[in-house]
């Protein structure tokens, strides 16, 4: 998948925007979960790593790979369930 | 429809999902959803990338690796105490960093022709991004010093490492034979190095009070390297979700600066909680310290209508927040007003506080921050402080020589009367003695918070 890089700048400077608008509106009460949040959503990175360890690949970039894939699925997982951990105790009365 | 459009609008349906599911962060009532929003999310992410159209997937590695980080990453999130949150997202910060490395790495290795500066700017946030945070959650943890460590010409090298790695990135041939991809692979793993060295060297002249600013910071490089990663494999999904997390970590940084009233470069560079610092201006004054017993504490409570309990991270070190609530529901059931008030650097990290009085029950809309909460006290009978320290001191309105002048504080001495519990006199992080305790309408109880709030519960419920 070849795209121009202007048409990437364009797509990462107004995600850049709308994140900017609506972190801003998440209120103190929860910004650990929205870190925590955000770690996992940076846990990303897992479909860079699945592109990397293909069938074809050499033996050092598809470790690499599994290396990312382990990171980043660290990152995933924990972090969805930690925020949801912490969010289910955000009760009212 | 050609394949690879499919797995697009699949990566495209993510994005939304994540945007979405931060949009219902806004309150507490929809977070939990938005969460769940985010996940299935990512689940897309991952379900369009191993359907990726003329890819040929070594599938039993991908489990494999799936498999081991799912464990590990389940059994950190299930057994970390709510107190030991900022170390988790310290390494989860680091792994963040290290995998979008990796990622970066191993494109660069199997496509040589791979943009250089691209590559190399996602290995280098990506590897910085790693280090510092495992210097930082060493830190927290307190396997280094939680003090700033510093030495003589230490923010020069950190200069030289830096300019030096930019050069690298940049201009490859100034150092190596660039005309081959020989070149270009030396010129990287320098870069990884250094990568690896700057991010020791920025985090660990940085105290441990100010560590919540650094972990936001770390959360933001995160993001970013994973939108770098982005970059250099033409993904959206990375560009979009990683451009999230960044600005995401720079507003909570910001955020963390103002309530401390510091410039980030201040943070960063000032090696502010070293050994040299220290003393502050209410130093050989006199105080007039009045100590009283949880009884008589007990019966200005009894008399007060208005109550704001103000928590530090003392409280939580004590494990006394759900005593805390007790207490705070007793006078509740007397028909007193109790609310809380959390200071933005109340605990180790952003919003820290908050989730460990919600672990101990503490309904949400009672738990109030700087701006909602400071007018409140003017017509309060009494704020009771507990571990805090630094937040209410008010010579940061009014003293000029105080290290803390100027910081956002919350402003307790308003309220007719002040309960302050203290294991004893020390002073706070910030190293500076707290005139608040010699005014005229505070008094002190001193104790462990935990004991102090037993005995108190035990008084009030006699009342």
């Amino acid at each position: 998948m070849q795209i121009d890089i202007v048409s990437l700048i364009t797509i990462f400077i107004l995600a850049v925007f709308v994140g900017n608008e609506i972190i801003n509106k998440v209120p103190p009460t929860l910004h650990t979960p929205l870190m925590s949040g955000s770690n996992a959503i940076s846990g990303i990175a897992i479909v860079g790593a699945i592109l990397a360890i293909l069938a074809d690949a050499g033996d050092a970039s598809k470790y690499i790979g599994l290396a990312a894939l382990i990171c980043a699925t660290i990152n995933v997982v924990g972090g969805f369930l930690v925020t949801d951990r912490m969010l289910k105790m955000f009760k009212k009365k | 429809m050609e394949a690879i459009q499919i797995t697009n609008i699949l990566y495209l349906i993510s994005a939304v999902a994540f945007i979405l599911g931060i949009k219902r962060l806004s309150h507490p009532k929809t977070a939990r959803s938005g969460n769940l929003l985010s996940s299935l999310g990512m689940l897309i992410a991952i379900i369009a990338t191993l359907t990726y159209p003329g890819k040929e997937f070594d599938f039993t590695l991908i489990l494999a690796g799936v498999g081991i980080g799912a464990v590990i990453g389940a059994i950190f999130a299930t057994r970390v105490q709510m107190t030991e949150m900022p170390q988790m997202v310290a390494i989860f910060n680091g792994l963040g960093g290290a995998a979008s490395a990796f990622v970066a790495s191993s494109e660069f290795l199997s496509s040589p022709n791979s943009p250089f500066i691209i590559v190399c700017l996602s290995v280098f946030i990506g590897s910085l991004t790693f280090t510092g945070s495992f210097v930082a959650f060493g830190k927290l943890q307190g396997f280094i010093s939680g003090r700033a460590i510093t030495f003589k010409g230490q923010q020069a090298i950190n200069a030289v490492i830096a300019l030096l790695s930019v050069s690298l990135i940049l201009a490859p041939g100034l150092f190596f034979d660039s005309s081959m991809y020989n070149g270009y692979l030396n010129a990287f793993f320098v870069i990884i190095v250094l990568a690896l060295i700057l991010g020791v060297g920025l985090t660990i002249p940085i105290g441990g009070a100010d560590m919540p600013v650094v972990i936001s910071l770390l959360n933001s490089y995160s993001g970013i390297a994973a939108a770098a990663t982005g970059f250099l494999i033409s993904n959206n999904a990375l560009i979009i979700s990683g451009s999230l997390v960044g600005a995401s970590g720079l507003i909570l940084t910001n955020i963390m600066c103002k309530g401390m009233n510091r410039s980030l470069a201040n943070v960063i560079f000032g090696a502010v909680g070293a050994e040299s610092e220290g003393g502050g201006s209410s130093d050989g004054k006199e105080m007039n310290i009045k100590s009283y017993s949880t009884t008589e504490a007990a019966m200005i409570l009894d008399a007060a209508e208005k109550i704001i309990i103000v928590p530090g991270y003392g409280l939580a070190v004590a494990q006394a927040q759900h005593v805390a609530r007790e207490v705070a529901e007793s006078l509740e059931a007397m028909g007193k007003t109790v609310l809380y008030a959390i200071h933005p650097v109340a605990g180790r990290m952003p919003g820290h506080m908050n989730v460990l009085l919600a672990e101990a029950n503490v309904s949400y809309d009672v738990l109030k921050d700087l701006d909602e909460i400071n007018p409140e006290f003017e017509d309060c009978d009494v704020a009771l402080i507990l571990g805090a320290n630094d937040v209410v001191n008010p010579a940061a309105r009014h003293d000029q020589s105080s290290p803390i002048y100027g910081m956002p504080i919350l402003n307790v001495d308003k309220s007719r009367t002040v309960i302050i519990n203290k294991r004893s006199m020390n002073p706070g992080f910030a190293g500076v003695q707290n005139e608040l305790f010699g005014y005229d309408n505070s008094i002190m109880v001193f104790g462990d918070a935990k004991d102090m709030l037993n005995d108190l519960l035990k008084e009030v419920k006699e009342l």
